[in-house]
């Protein structure tokens, strides 16, 4: 039952996957993307690591998508503007950057299966929270504290890029004049 | 044998829960119109049965023979799709919420405040794209307004969620509200619950915060285009959301189950959590009826500047007492 399980969820996130590509309406794609991101979700948890799950569906779900319907949204995603990918050499570096994303992961893929399969239960039983977060403050505590300083960098890029000149006062124009 | 412990168990549960949440909303609108009623020296609803009790049934019975309209202009699949996502959050945080001794409404995991965080951040996305499939300037404003509020709004939730997590040092709600506390845990959670329930005001858009639907400058917000069957999701969503979140208050903040005798008797259990949540559900009206509505910068700043602050010293104080005195 497991293995069915497995399959239709896998099909459900690949289809979900197909159509991120192949919509032509921005927010259908962010709706797929959410779609891929819950069904992976859900595959985490058939695999008892259930910390990541909640995280890819707190994260992903409910930070970043939401953050792509905003800026669609703002921008207005009805316009269908495909000039992009008319251009001749967007068609030969996305050939080129699919050929070397699929031969890394065909490597992976392939140097693992020549070894013995790993139970997936005993190999994520750091998927509970406690067993990530040992592993975070401890062995990985050099990269978490360098992504969090790469996060803070990315924030006041942030900031300085939507503050506005000096002059002209307050960033947002506001109505706190009417206070 | 397995998959009916798998399956089918959770499925009768689940199917049960539904019809209580969904029987729990039909009279929650009642409660709420007579409350309201008696706050401004009225009757409310009195003339569908005794009291008004028979008021829910006549809705429901206006709302399901109502025409269904869909109107040219908009996104038709998300906009069938936006009223079912909105709903859909409201019913499946009940999961892991403990309803009598060692018994959660569906399941016992050990990330049941991780779910609650999850399901919090996809409530969202009903709001969103209602406003924006309906290809309407009033709708699209209501639905930017309520994104940014919830998701301002999740970022001190989330502290002070942290912090009960860090008192209670366990993920599982089940084991959160079995577990003892001391006398200064209760009082240091008890200050934090005021702030708590303003973020569960914002994230549930209910009044003084229901700002995505203000009807006298967004028509009637992000739903301005739904009628019938579809407006009256929306509704539900928010009724049921109430209810849900007073049960979550109720097992972070007041024990949920627990109560005299609940431990020896275990079917008293979900009568204790009922009556706190009718308790908790009065101050969601209560509010609504006391407080006038602030505007949206106002309410912008009051997260930003006030309560995600407040909720990162409130952390740093949880973790020290938690460090120094458990």
């Amino acid at each position: 039952m497991a293995l069915l399980f497995f399959v239709l969820v896998g099909a459900v996130s690949l289809a979900a996957a197909l159509g991120v590509v192949m919509s032509r309406q921005p927010v259908h794609s962010a709706l797929f993307l959410l779609t891929n991101f819950a069904s992976l979700a859900v595959l985490y948890v058939t695999l008892d690591a259930q910390f990541l799950a909640a995280a890819q569906v707190i994260v992903y779900a409910g930070g970043i998508v939401i953050l792509i319907l905003f800026v669609i949204m703002l921008i207005g995603g009805e316009t269908n503007d495909f000039s992009a990918a008319q251009r001749a050499w967007s068609r030969v570096v996305g050939i080129g950057l699919g050929v070397i994303l699929l031969l890394t992961v065909s490597y992976s893929v392939l140097t693992r299966m020549l070894k013995a399969p790993d139970d997936a239960t005993s190999l994520l039983q750091g998927g509970t929270p406690a067993a990530v977060g040992n592993a975070l403050f401890t062995e990985y505590v050099l990269p978490f504290e360098l992504v969090a300083i790469l996060l803070l960098v990315a924030l006041i890029g942030a900031l300085v890029l939507g503050r506005q000149s000096e002059g002209t006062g307050e960033g947002v124009p506001s109505i706190e004049a009417s206070d | 044998m397995d998959w009916l412990q798998v399956l089918v168990f959770p499925a009768i549960r689940a199917l049960i829960l539904i019809f209580v949440l969904l029987t729990g909303f039909a009279y929650l609108t009642w409660y709420e119109r007579k409350l309201l009623a008696r706050f401004q020296v009225r009757y409310g609803p009195n003339r569908a049965g005794k009291f008004g009790l028979l008021q829910p049934a006549a809705d429901a019975v206006k709302a399901f023979f109502k025409e269904e309209i869909i109107p040219n202009h908009v996104d038709k699949p998300v906009y069938l799709l936006a009223p079912a996502l909105a709903l859909v959050p409201a019913l499946i945080i009940w999961a892991v919420i403990p309803i009598a001794k060692g018994t959660p409404a569906i399941a016992d995991v050990n990330i049941g405040f991780l779910w609650i965080l999850a399901v919090a951040g996809i409530e969202s996305y009903g709001i969103i794209l209602a406003g924006w499939s309906s290809n309407n300037n009033y709708s699209l404003l209501g639905a930017l307004r309520s994104s940014a509020q919830m998701v301002s709004y999740e970022l001190p939730l989330g502290l002070f969620l942290v912090s009960i997590l860090i008192l209670a040092g366990s993920f599982s709600l089940v084991d959160l509200v079995e577990s003892s506390r001391q006398w200064w845990e209760w009082i240091w959670l008890w200050l934090a619950f005021p702030f708590f329930f303003i973020c569960i005001l914002a994230e549930t858009n209910r009044s003084p915060f229901d700002l995505p639907e203000t009807e006298n400058e967004l028509v009637a917000g992000f739903q301005t285009e739904y009628g019938g069957m579809k407006f009256a999701l929306f509704f539900i969503a928010e009724y049921v959301n109430m209810i849900s979140m007073s049960a979550i208050m109720a097992t972070l903040f007041f024990g949920g189950w627990r109560g005299p005798f609940a431990e020896q008797y275990i079917w008293l259990g979900p009568i204790y959590l009922f009556i706190k949540v009718v308790v908790l559900l009065f101050l969601f009206i209560w509010v609504r009826a006391s407080i006038g509505r602030p505007r949206y910068d106002q309410l912008m700043k009051f997260c930003w500047q006030f309560m995600l602050p407040l909720g990162l010293v409130y952390v740093s104080i949880s973790a020290v007492l938690a460090v120094f005195l458990k």
